[in-house]
């Protein structure tokens, strides 16, 4: 009898594709058929869409109606597909205009009553429709917000099916940019690390890491202040540029993690897995739906593991692959997804298992072979990747009654902002931004230190105190600490410095 | 017999009337009429005018309270539907004739004339 198409997004990990929701109705006896792929949630639809229908006073046809999500060899889930379904239904009703619906996405779930509502991932959906060269998207109104920081495509949120209906048989106007309260979330209101006594040493390598994007492994007794060092880390970051910001929301935005983090933050994101995680919680992964793990939503910002030790044999070992490539491929039978996974790692952990084998150790109770095989867990290649082993000690009683407040994060900040742009300054012509990122070739030709810090370097080489690789690991954080100090180019001083802070962790 | 059958029956009887009728008035011949067998019951029978033979089901409601009158026609009844049909032809030996399969929803109301949904091919 009539046949109608309207436009949808299918996602995949972060990618989307343009999906055409055509539905045919024809006489017959009244029956729903949803071809193309759908899984479970998606096949319940029919009774969403049906209901939301009759509720909002519109016409169910009661006929034999084919409903097919095209390109059809693509699987399909999630319950995004209601609305368009639904526009689809209408349209070859004749209830709805056929203009309207060119060129233009949409994604909503139904309620019973026609209410539209909040799905995940609708950053990624929009992206992926701009990038197809659609101009508009009609959302759910809950998710109005994450749109916001996009420019490519009009997004227009609808909160009830009615008002759909209705904006289309007025014409579908273009509709002015629903607009979001401008301000961003930014550094104010976080963790500080004026809140954190003492701890010099903890400071300044945190401070290095940041400006270089050094992993850091901190190592202390129980209650020293590791978890509240790494928790301030975001705080000491400089903010994400747009795009960067856009790609971390997009990230929650398909993890569902909305609740925790506002689509307009430009903080870094913090992220601190239970060492109970699983892999899977870890990388991603996922049947039916690719979902990112945690080394992804830390994506761009910091990814805290607390009692590394603790984890289960392989879970860190499964974070060498994207510490080494800065994003994570996920290959499940429905297909293969790559998530972007660039994030500052930083490890916490007890020097044994009881805590107190620190400085002398008089306090641990733990066995030699006990200790040893602590710390073991952390295996060496993953070792290796790390720049940064420093010791946390526990605060004496002058640092804790001195009781003046440490730097505040906004100086420290504007520290770490500065030696990046020095930094960047000198990548210019290079694709790399962070001194952590430095290739080694381009290390050895062009970014060496001084003469003397080399000779140093070369004669710890000539010792095997230290391996090739943690040679040029030395001269990257050397390069973070001389731009931290306004300086040229690394000094004997600086690689000293930095060749400690590596090394210092295996001497434990 | 309880009365709510009765009436049910009363209301059934009346749309088939009605659709009986529709059907003369297109010009259909109808032949057979509740023909019944162990396994069921075809509504009406009816010859068009280019000889195709018509199984029409019927199905009446008097109100849409509970749904379309041919939502109730499940799978398994328009499978039934499509062996009587073969039945009543084997019956008549006039298998291998043209037939065709329809389903007419009456909804009647109480001061106007039986609203009919008449649908050709069902199956």
């Amino acid at each position: 009898m009539s046949v109608a198409q309207v436009k949808a997004i299918s996602l995949l990990g972060l990618v989307g594709e343009v999906v055409l929701v055509e539905s045919d109705i024809s006489d017959g006896l009244p029956s729903y058929s949803l071809l193309g792929l759908p899984d479970a949630a998606l096949n319940e639809s029919r009774d969403r869409v049906r209901a939301a229908i009759v509720n909002s006073e519109l016409n169910w046809p009661n006929r034999k109606v084919v409903v097919s999500l095209s390109p059809a060899w693509l699987p399909k889930s999630g319950s995004s597909f209601d609305l368009p379904i639904a526009l689809s239904l209408l349209s070859a009703q004749g209830a709805i205009p056929e203009e309207g619906l060119q060129e233009t996405i949409f994604i909503g779930e139904l309620a019973l009553d026609g209410s539209i509502r909040s799905i995940r991932g609708v950053l990624p959906i929009l992206i992926a429709a701009s990038r197809a060269g659609i101009k508009r998207a009609v959302i759910p109104s809950a998710n109005i917000e994450e749109s916001s920081l996009l420019t490519g495509i009009n997004s227009i949120g609808m909160s009830h099916l009615r008002d759909v209906v209705e904006w289309l048989r007025n014409g579908a106007p273009d509709v002015a940019r629903t607009n979001v309260s401008e301000s961003k979330f930014t550094h104010e209101n976080q963790a500080d690390f004026a809140d954190v006594a003492g701890q010099k040493s903890a400071r300044f390598a945190a401070e290095i890491s940041a400006v270089g994007g050094h992993h850091l492994l901190m190592i202390g007794a129980p209650g020293a202040g590791k978890t509240m060092i790494a928790q301030r880390l975001p705080s000491i970051l400089p903010e994400l540029s747009t795009d960067a910001a856009i790609e971390v929301s997009a990230m929650h935005s398909i993890a569902g993690g909305f609740a925790q983090r506002s689509p307009l933050s430009l903080l870094p994101p913090f992220v601190a897995p239970h060492h109970s995680a699983t892999r899977v919680a870890i990388v991603g992964g996922g049947a039916n739906v690719i979902r990112p793990g945690a080394c992804s939503l830390a994506h761009n910002g910091v990814l805290f593991i607390d009692e590394a030790p603790e984890c289960d044999a392989g879970i860190l070992d499964s974070l060498r692959q994207p510490l080494e490539s800065g994003n994570i491929s996920i290959s499940r039978s429905i297909g293969t997804v790559i998530f972007p996974a660039q994030f500052l790692l930083v490890l916490a952990a007890n020097p044994c298992p009881c805590g107190k084998f620190l400085g002398r150790g008089r306090n641990c109770t733990c066995s030699s072979l006990q200790v040893r095989r602590y710390l073991a867990k952390l295996s060496g290649p993953l070792m290796d990747r790390i720049d940064l082993k420093i010791e946390v000690d526990s605060i004496s009683r002058s640092e804790f009654s001195a009781m003046q407040s440490g730097e505040a994060s906004s100086q420290i900040r504007a520290r770490v902002i500065a030696a990046r742009a020095r930094a960047a300054e000198r990548f210019a012509e290079y694709s790399w931004k962070l001194n952590s990122q430095i290739p080694s070739q381009a290390l050895r030709r062009d970014f060496a230190p001084e003469r003397s810090a080399l000779n140093f370097l070369h004669d710890e080489l000539d010792r095997e105190r230290i391996t090739a690789r943690g040679l040029h690991k030395i001269i990257r954080v050397a390069w973070s600490i001389a731009d931290l100090r306004g300086g040229k180019v690394p000094t004997l001083e600086d690689v000293q410095l930095a060749h400690s802070m590596r090394e210092k962790g295996r001497a434990i | 017999m309880q009365k709510r059958e009765v009436r049910n029956q009363q209301i059934g009887r009346y749309g088939e009337d009605a659709v009986a009728l529709y059907l003369a008035n297109r010009g259909a011949e109808v032949i057979d009429r509740n023909w019944r067998i162990k396994e069921g019951e075809i509504d009406i029978v009816a010859r068009n005018q280019s000889g195709l033979f018509l199984f029409v089901e019927v199905k009446t409601r008097s109100s849409l309270a509970f749904g379309h009158p041919l939502e109730s026609i499940t799978p398994q009844k328009a499978g039934r539907l499509q062996r009587l049909a073969l039945a009543w032809l084997a019956t008549h030996r006039a298998l291998g004739c043209e037939y065709r399969i329809d389903c007419a929803a009456v909804l009647l109301h109480i001061n106007s004339e039986p609203q009919i949904d008449y649908r050709a091919g069902v199956l």
